[in-house]
């Protein structure tokens, strides 16, 4: 008798399995297609010439295969010089502050010194305050020491505004490193110098590649402070130059040139994700789960 | 960077701090001091903490921007502000954007996080769904797409005459989404929705994760359904997640200018979608009252730290002290 339940109960368990396992298929399925059909949909469109968009179907393959969109966005729009120069700003910044951050870091996180709280609390609402807020009086803070407009400018202020996140991050990866290792170090002789470089900085290699990748997705993804502290055109950085396609009026007319933009603007990002989501979704679940 | 990390505490301050030898003041020692310490706080001195310091302090004042010229006057610009129609409704814009957003955005993706991770077959050990792998990797795509690509992408796809949403909808249904008052603002924020459920997808799959098998296995055994799961073990083992996930969803959504300047650069129709920085954005740099707009930004960090603080303080009510461990 029981064992006819037991028998029974599993397969009913079966029967609700199956359907819940169909519901989940079903709701991230269609979670999925909402994700990637807007993505196919502009690929697409990228192809296609203003005529074909206006009147054909939005699903449509495109007629040919042609790249006349990709060229008039790379060179009339100078979205190449744009690209170079997000690569330029974010790449020095990138370098900076995982260097300025890791070195502020495995100074607040090792030693003991006067003042060491009231630096980690002014950094805690450095990273709290809106960037709006400092954006007005950052703009004279840049034009008085001259770089505003400039790509060093740029590039100073991302490292600034990046700093506490990075801080942050390598500090508890700081403190959680053995102590012994680095006195080690100091009684063989390093000095404070040789010990950070040549031994507490490789130990916290993977930290950093962690914060890295956050900060790399972070001013990449930057848009408000080029928006207001760099307004000359030659230096616009990419998202300037993506946005400028909606913004400016002219651009309305020509909307295979603004996919195929988008397309040149997505395509290196989402290429590089898929080749690291497994270091990715490490990063996240190491900053989470701290 | 709004990466939501739950920060080391001011408990790691206490513990931390090892090398206490005696210092020398070598030249090692003071140039080591002098670069690690003082070339960081500097620059964050001079491009973070002073222009905040000064945004503070012209908040106080009438000044225009192009001159030198101003004058202290006090509180009137926060009078002003407190009698300012566009102001609340930008304020009014912001609070529905923190309260929507990070309520949908949690749910799907908790939905989502439940069901890649504990969604497979109910018997012996718990399991995800099979491919989750797939849905993982697709869903986290938003993520990497800057904001305001994602921004330029939907301002298309909800283009009335010619946008994907419009081409797939049967000819009654259409709409002009972003142009009039009644869908603008749902549909912005869609947006930033959809460029965020990724992410703190891939946030609460990392914390189902690390509660023990066990523990489902437990209730399972005890006959606790799966909504009983999720209910009773799943929500109370990550409300840490969850609290943090709400505060930095939160205020994204009280910032939003990325995604909504460039999704109605305008401030869409009858300012349905005007945000409190587009608004500081238009004052500071097309009206010229750089005083005013600082005090609209001074007002934005005070609703951001209440925010923040009625988050905590519902967390709080709610039983969040008491944590598992």
């Amino acid at each position: 008798m029981s064992a006819v339940q037991t028998d029974l109960r599993r397969r009913r368990g079966g029967r609700d399995d199956l359907g819940v396992t169909i519901s989940s298929h079903v709701v991230l399925g269609v979670w999925s297609i909402i994700v990637v059909l807007p993505l196919v949909w502009v690929f697409m469109s990228a192809f296609k010439s203003n005529r074909e968009i206006i009147s054909g179907s939005p699903l449509s393959l495109p007629s040919a295969w042609g790249i006349e969109n990709f060229v008039a966005a790379w060179v009339d729009e100078k979205l190449g010089r744009a690209l170079l120069n997000t690569t330029i700003v974010v790449l020095c910044a990138l370098v900076l502050v995982m260097l300025l951050g890791a070195m502020c870091a495995y100074v607040l996180a090792r030693f003991d010194f006067f003042g060491r709280r009231a630096i980690y609390y002014m950094m805690l609402a450095g990273l709290t305050f809106p960037v709006f807020l400092a954006i007005v009086p950052l703009f004279f803070v840049l034009q008085s020491i001259g770089v505003l407009n400039t790509l060093p400018g740029l590039i100073i202020t991302y490292v600034a505004f990046a700093l506490p996140f990075t801080v942050f991050f390598l500090f508890a990866f700081f403190q959680g490193l053995p102590g012994e290792i680095s006195e080690a170090a100091s009684i063989d002789g390093a000095g404070k110098w040789r010990t950070f470089f040549q031994v507490m900085l490789p130990m916290a290699t993977s930290g950093m590649a962690s914060v890295a990748i956050f900060n790399f997705l972070g001013l990449w993804n930057q848009y408000l402070l080029p928006v207001a502290l760099n307004t000359k055109r030659d230096n616009w950085v990419l998202s300037q130059a993506v946005a400028s396609f909606v913004s400016g009026a002219g651009y309305q007319s020509q909307y295979g040139l603004l996919f195929a933009g988008v397309v040149i603007t997505i395509v290196p990002v989402l290429v590089a994700y898929i080749f690291f989501q497994r270091q990715l979704q490490g990063s996240v679940t190491q900053g989470t789960n701290k | 960077m709004t990466a939501p990390v739950t920060g080391p505490g001011v408990s790691g301050l206490r513990s931390g701090a090892r090398a206490r030898r005696k210092a020398r003041w070598t030249f090692d020692n003071i140039s080591f001091f002098l670069v690690f310490l003082g070339l960081p706080l500097a620059l964050f001195l001079l491009l973070v903490i002073w222009p905040f310091i000064q945004a503070v302090f012209y908040s106080f004042t009438d000044w225009g921007g192009f001159t030198q010229e101003f004058d202290i006057i006090g509180l009137a610009n926060y009078e002003r502000l407190l009698n300012d129609a566009t102001f609340k409704t930008a304020l009014g814009n912001n609070i529905k954007l923190a309260i929507v957003v990070p309520l949908v955005v949690i749910v799907v993706a908790m939905i989502f996080a439940t069901l890649v991770t504990v969604g497979g077959r109910g018997i012996g050990q718990t399991v995800g769904v099979r491919n989750s792998g797939f849905y993982r990797v697709v869903s986290f795509f938003p993520y990497v797409i800057p904001a305001v690509v994602s921004g330029v992408i939907f301002s298309k796809v909800f283009d009335p005459s010619n946008g994907l949403l419009n081409g797939l909808l049967p000819e009654f249904l259409r709409q002009n989404w972003l142009g009039q008052v009644s869908t603008a603002l749902p549909a912005s924020m869609f947006v930033i929705i959809w460029g965020a459920v990724g992410f703190y997808m891939l946030l609460f799959i990392a914390a189902i994760k690390a509660i023990p098998a066990e523990t489902f296995e437990a209730s399972r055994l005890d006959g606790a359904g799966r909504l009983r799961t999720m209910w009773s073990i799943t929500l109370p083992s990550i409300r840490e997640n969850i609290q943090t996930a709400w505060i930095y969803l939160g205020i994204a959504a009280l910032d939003a200018f990325v995604y909504m300047h460039v999704l109605n650069n305008s401030g869409g129709p009858d300012n349905t979608t005007l945000v409190m920085p587009q608004y500081l954005f238009r004052l500071a740099f097309s009206q010229n009252q750089f005083g005013y707009a600082s005090a609209v930004g001074v007002a934005m960090a005070v609703v951001t730290l209440v925010f923040a603080g009625v988050v905590f303080t519902i967390n709080r009510l709610t039983g969040g002290t008491t944590r598992s461990n």
